[in-house]
């Protein structure tokens, strides 16, 4: 039996000791440049080899990589999103001071004992079932032993003989516009998604020759999801990683924040010819953006081929992904292969989760997980909600695509259809894709610090469908918001006198002045230079400032003009 | 006053006869005159002195907490005290305070205990003899110079033990004592032993020597020691105490510094089978800070019904009848079998055939845990750390050669040898399976109706140190912990009680074992050969 502790019923406070933070301040750990590099950090110093200075793009151009077959495997640490630690009380706020979420368990002091955290058993076992795992009903923890000074026991816990889930599978749309001709879908087998702790921080002050550990981290809960190597390049990679943050976010597991290291992708890499055994492979870490799962393990791709192409073997090593100089360097610290020592962790029972809903003995196991309950607890995610806007919407899949990889444009969708049933989804998706986004792009604001209540864009889709105003108007009134006008859509119209003509007869007038005043646009026309067209009916929307319903100049324009072409 | 039990001091406390402070008082100065035993690793004497007063109040006020309200007791030098040093005997933690109150530490202060010191050890608790010590051996109080009375209950009919004592009371305990022996170094009646010299004494078992010695000498009324092999019942045998080594997962280790996590229970040390009784009952329970404590709720445990002895069904498994014991040992064995079926008891003969695997699978399993558990101490949070600065990988490999001994050392390097991938299957993975052999043998037992097992604890009665230092600390441990570690491999509870002296007039004493959380038949069953045998109570002269 294990009980796990609940969050927020803290039964015993842990005040950080003034002794720990004071041995942290007072013995900073001294350490020459030499041994820096020893250690492994978050932050990669980039290591340049002399001979890896070509770029990713002329890579891209290398028609001999087509002979190549490369295999790409994933292993992703989410954090899970808690208030406490995965083994203490102690909180997991970003961000905090220095040593300011540590608990005794935390920095190993000695006779102090791991609490499971019940809240991140939970994360795990809705995460498993997202993925349609197979959770096990005993799953153990292990102690994995390496010396580190962010390490403070010696050692990590994890799950290493027996995972809390496995078998699991993500099916996701690589969707690149560019590089693949059109969308695909592919699935990735999940080996497993195991329970574990994070270590702390070591930061290098190489200039006063010393090493400082920040401990907030130590024992922060990370999911372990290990991917089988089934996917083939870094688009695909990215776009696995794009759909798992749908599905954490949704579940609200995780915050996938990569620039907070909530979500941290390694991406194993090989390439072989085809018909033949997978070659060695390297591992790719320090990946800080969905964009640079791609780039990274792209980058690798081509490094390895023009390696091996060059007569050079690959070695299994651990490479970095360095941001700036975009290139994979080899890090350092991870030449020797370790011996891990692993053993089972006495102070934990084995985690037992309850399957089915009726346990054999009452009581008995009233502590433990409930996995039906859990799995009634899953919300739609994010392929059920593409799927339902496709087919009960009309909506386009690529357009689905869009609204759900945002939550904030969706919800807006829901909120502008469920507003007034009677809008049209196409148009309603099109504000929020094209100009809404176009819009906050040109003003570099996020779509979270958009100006745009719902109301406001659902009155915008109102005058488009009632024809009340074109296109045109419509970004004129986007912008005239965000400028800091506070009317509502409708009064803006009103207030600039925006308002489409569509009055036929005021049509006619137009399109009558603008082939008076163009007689030598009109003489092209008729001379079958049919492209001036365009420039006449843009005359046309001068004139209006706008406001024409061009659909309509187009269709008078073009009767008038075949009737000077054919008197 | 100071060789009375718990019960009986605390009953003289209710009564008024005397107050904390006093017996504070008496104790302080007893530790200080047995300072070259070694029993304490530190005297807590203003944290003593200051918990006694506040006690004298609530004796004053009448809110007393517990029977052990205002009695000094001791604790092992591996569990955390808050703001006190905590050294393991190692010189690893020779400055390290812990920032916390090991769970059982806290359990006795809030029962209004009176914390004396902190005890010697072996370090880290890998020791038999409380002879690896950064701060020096422990001195068994057998034989050691020291002067001291030896009395014997011998029935509610005589005089009162008051007026042995000269005390005016009449109220108290009507148990009764009267001078047996006379035993001192000077004045050794038996003559088999030759007088204690300088750098040849009689060790006092370990690695909780300390604790046994604090109690025995009468320094303190109870001390808690830690038991992974038989560490708080090896020394309790040698010094004639009475050891209790309870259920695993019954006590919380949180705070206890670990040795090896899967076998490590707190341990009782105590005069009387009543008072590891008390103890027991403020000390278990369910901790939240502690995975591995049962949640069940704990039932206290009241011995104050005889029971019958005639409905006890008591194994004696052959196997413990090993190489290198004693025939004293023996004769005491089989001496207390007798007395047991005399009384009625069924007493059989059970196989517990695996006994004899038990210690090479011990000693895998503890390295094993040993070389994980001592992974910690690296000089950066806590501890030790050497002026070493070339680099982190030397200030580790310095900071533990340095800090540890050699045997804390040893076992690390063959426990990461154990470990390492290619010889886990052969090593722990087998010791895995040789451990629920033996957990099995004990099942057996329990199935075929048993309710405890008799044995030895020790092979012999407490060993000379000029004896003892001629064999290693491994060599020593096989032997020592023969009979005593199969109860930590299976669980089950354990306790050791005196029954005799020895040729040498040093005390001998026998273990009980019992099934998993059955301490009430357990301590039952001991406190009536404890009756029977009337082992003679120590009393130093002043």
């Amino acid at each position: 039996m294990i009980l796990l502790y609940s969050e927020g019923k803290s039964v015993f406070t842990f005040a950080l000791p003034a002794l720990l933070i004071r041995a942290w301040t007072c013995r900073n750990f001294s350490v020459n440049n030499n041994d820096a590099k020893h250690f492994l950090s978050r932050k990669v110093k980039s290591y340049v080899s002399p001979t890896s200075t070509y770029t990713t793009e002329t890579k891209f151009k290398n028609k001999k990589q087509s002979y190549w077959k490369s295999v790409v495997g994933l292993e992703i640490h989410a954090q899970i999103t808690s208030t406490s630690k995965l083994f203490s009380q102690a909180g997991t706020e970003f961000g905090v001071p220095v040593n300011a979420n540590v608990s005794f368990f935390d920095a190993a002091i000695p006779g102090t004992l791991p609490m499971l955290n019940r809240r991140c058993v939970e994360a795990g076992v809705l995460t498993a079932l997202a993925l349609s795992c197979r959770v096990n009903p005993v799953s153990f923890f292990d102690r994995k032993h390496y010396f580190y000074s962010d390490l403070p026991a010696g050692y990590q816990i994890t799950q290493h003989r027996v995972p809390l889930a496995q078998e699991g599978v993500l099916e996701f749309h690589v969707f690149t516009p560019g590089s693949h001709h059109k969308p695909y879908s592919k699935k990735s087998c999940i080996k497993q998604l195991q329970l574990e702790q994070d270590s702390g921080k070591s930061l290098h002050d190489e200039e006063a020759c010393r090493s400082l550990v920040d401990l907030n981290r130590a024992g922060i809960p990370l999911m372990e999801l290990v991917f089988e190597p089934d996917l083939e390049d870094g688009e695909e990679a990215a776009a696995l990683v794009k759909e798992l943050m749908l599905i954490l976010q949704r579940l609200g597991t995780c915050s996938c924040k990569m620039e907070e290291g909530a979500l941290r992708v390694d991406a194993n890499v090989s390439v072989h010819h085809e018909g033949e055994p997978l070659g060695v492979r390297t591992e790719v870490k320090n990946i800080g953006s969905v964009r640079a799962v791609g780039h990274a393990i792209q980058y690798e791709i081509h490094r390895q081929v023009k390696v091996l192409e060059a007569g050079g073997v690959i070695i299994n090593e651990t490479r970095a992904w360095d941001a700036d100089s975009k290139q994979t360097v080899p890090m350092r610290d991870k030449e020797e292969k370790q011996d891990y020592r692993y053993m089972p962790e006495p102070n934990l029972p084995p985690l037992r989760v309850l399957l089915n809903d009726q346990p054999a003995v009452p009581n008995t196991y009233r502590d433990h997980i409930n996995v039906q309950c859990l799995r009634r607890k899953l919300p739609e995610l994010p392929s059920e909600t593409r799927a339902k806007l496709t087919n009960k919407y009309g909506i386009s899949p690529e357009s689905a695509a869009i609204l759900v990889n945002e939550n904030v444009l969706l919800q807006h969708f829901y909120d502008i259809m469920e507003e007034k049933k009677s809008r049209d989804p196409k148009l309603s998706t099109n504000i929020l894709i094209m100009e809404l986004l176009t819009i906050l792009n040109k003003k570099k604001l996020s779509l979270e610090a958009s100006p745009f209540p719902s109301h406001t864009l659902g009155e915008i889709v109102d005058l488009l469908q009632s024809e009340k105003i074109n296109l045109v108007t419509a970004r004129k009134i986007l912008q005239e918001i965000i400028s800091g006008n506070s009317m509502s859509p409708s009064e803006v119209v009103e207030k600039y006198e925006w308002t489409q003509i569509t009055n036929p007869s005021e049509i006619e007038k137009v399109c009558t002045a603008v082939i008076e005043q163009n007689p030598k646009l009109v003489e092209q026309f008729c001379s079958g230079k049919t492209k001036v067209f365009n420039s006449l009916v843009g005359k046309a929307a001068k004139i209006t400032e706008n406001r024409a319903n061009m659909a309509t100049v187009v269709q008078v324009l073009t009767a008038k003009l075949r009737k000077i072409q054919n008197p | 006053m100071l060789s009375l039990s718990v019960r009986q001091i605390s009953r003289k406390l209710q009564d008024g006869v005397i107050v904390p402070s006093d017996v504070c008082t008496a104790c302080l100065y007893q530790a200080e005159k047995l300072k070259k035993l070694n029993i304490f690793v530190r005297l807590t004497k203003e944290v003593a002195e200051h918990q006694a007063k506040e006690s004298d109040v609530r004796y004053t006020n009448g809110n007393v907490r517990s029977l052990l309200d205002g009695i000094p007791v001791a604790v092992k030098d591996n569990y955390c005290t808050r703001n006190i040093e905590t050294t393991c005997s190692s010189r690893m933690l020779e400055s390290f305070k812990p920032p916390y109150n090991a769970t059982v530490v806290q359990k006795l202060q809030d029962a209004g205990a009176v914390l004396l010191g902190k005890c010697n050890m072996d370090e880290f608790a890998m020791g038999s003899g409380t002879v690896d010590s950064i701060h020096g051996p422990t001195k068994n109080i057998w034989q050691s110079g020291e002067k001291y009375t030896l009395l014997r209950n011998v029935g509610e009919r005589a005089t009162s033990v008051e007026q042995v004592q000269g005390c005016n009371s009449t109220h108290g305990s009507k148990m009764v004592y009267q001078e047996l022996h006379h035993l001192s170094s000077h004045s050794n009646k038996e003559g088999s032993s030759s007088p204690s010299e300088e750098g040849d004494w009689f060790i006092a078992g370990g690695s909780s020597g300390g604790s046994a010695v604090a109690v025995a000498s009468g320094a303190v009324f109870a001390a808690l020691g830690s038991d992974t092999g038989g560490s708080t019942r090896n020394p309790a045998a040698y010094c004639g105490v009475v050891g209790l080594k309870p259920s695993y997962g019954l006590l919380s280790r949180h705070g206890l510094i670990p040795l090896v996590n899967s076998m490590d229970v707190p341990g009782i040390l105590t005069r009387t089978v009543d008072d590891a009784a008390t103890l027991l009952n403020i000390l278990a329970g369910h901790d939240l800070l502690d995975s591995t404590t049962v949640q069940d709720s704990f039932i206290p445990l009241d011995l104050s019904q005889d029971i019958d002895i005639s409905r006890i069904r008591i194994g004696i498994p052959k196997e413990y009848n090993c190489p290198g014991m004693s025939d004293e040992v023996m004769e005491t064995w089989s001496g207390v079998a007798d007395i047991l079926e005399r009384a009625g008891a069924e007493v059989v003969q059970v196989s517990m055939p695996h006994t004899p695997s038990s210690i090479a699978c011990y000693s895998v399993l503890n390295q094993c845990e040993v070389a994980s558990n001592m992974a910690r101490y690296d000089g950066i949070e806590f501890g030790l750390r050497t002026a070493e600065n070339r680099s982190t990988e030397e200030l580790y490999a310095s900071t533990r050669s340095q800090g540890f001994n050699e045997t804390v050392r040893g076992r690390i390097l063959a426990g990461n040898y154990f470990l390492l991938q290619r010889n886990y299957p052969h090593y722990f993975l087998q010791a895995l399976k040789v451990r629920r052999l033996i957990a099995q043998d004990f099942t057996h037992a329990w199935s075929s109706g048993i309710d405890v097992l008799l044995t030895p604890t020790t092979l012999t009665d407490a060993p000379r140190y000029s004896q003892f230092i001629s064999r290693d600390n491994r060599e020593q441990c096989a032997s020592q912990d023969y009979c005593t570690q199969p109860a930590n491999m299976a669980g089950c509870p354990a306790v050791t009680l005196p029954i005799k002296l020895s040729k040498q007039g040093l005390p001998l004493s026998l273990q009980l074992m019992g099934q998993s959380y059955r301490e009430d038949v357990l301590l039952a069953v001991a406190k009536w050969i404890e009756t029977a045998v009337d082992f003679p109570r120590l009393q130093l002269e002043t």
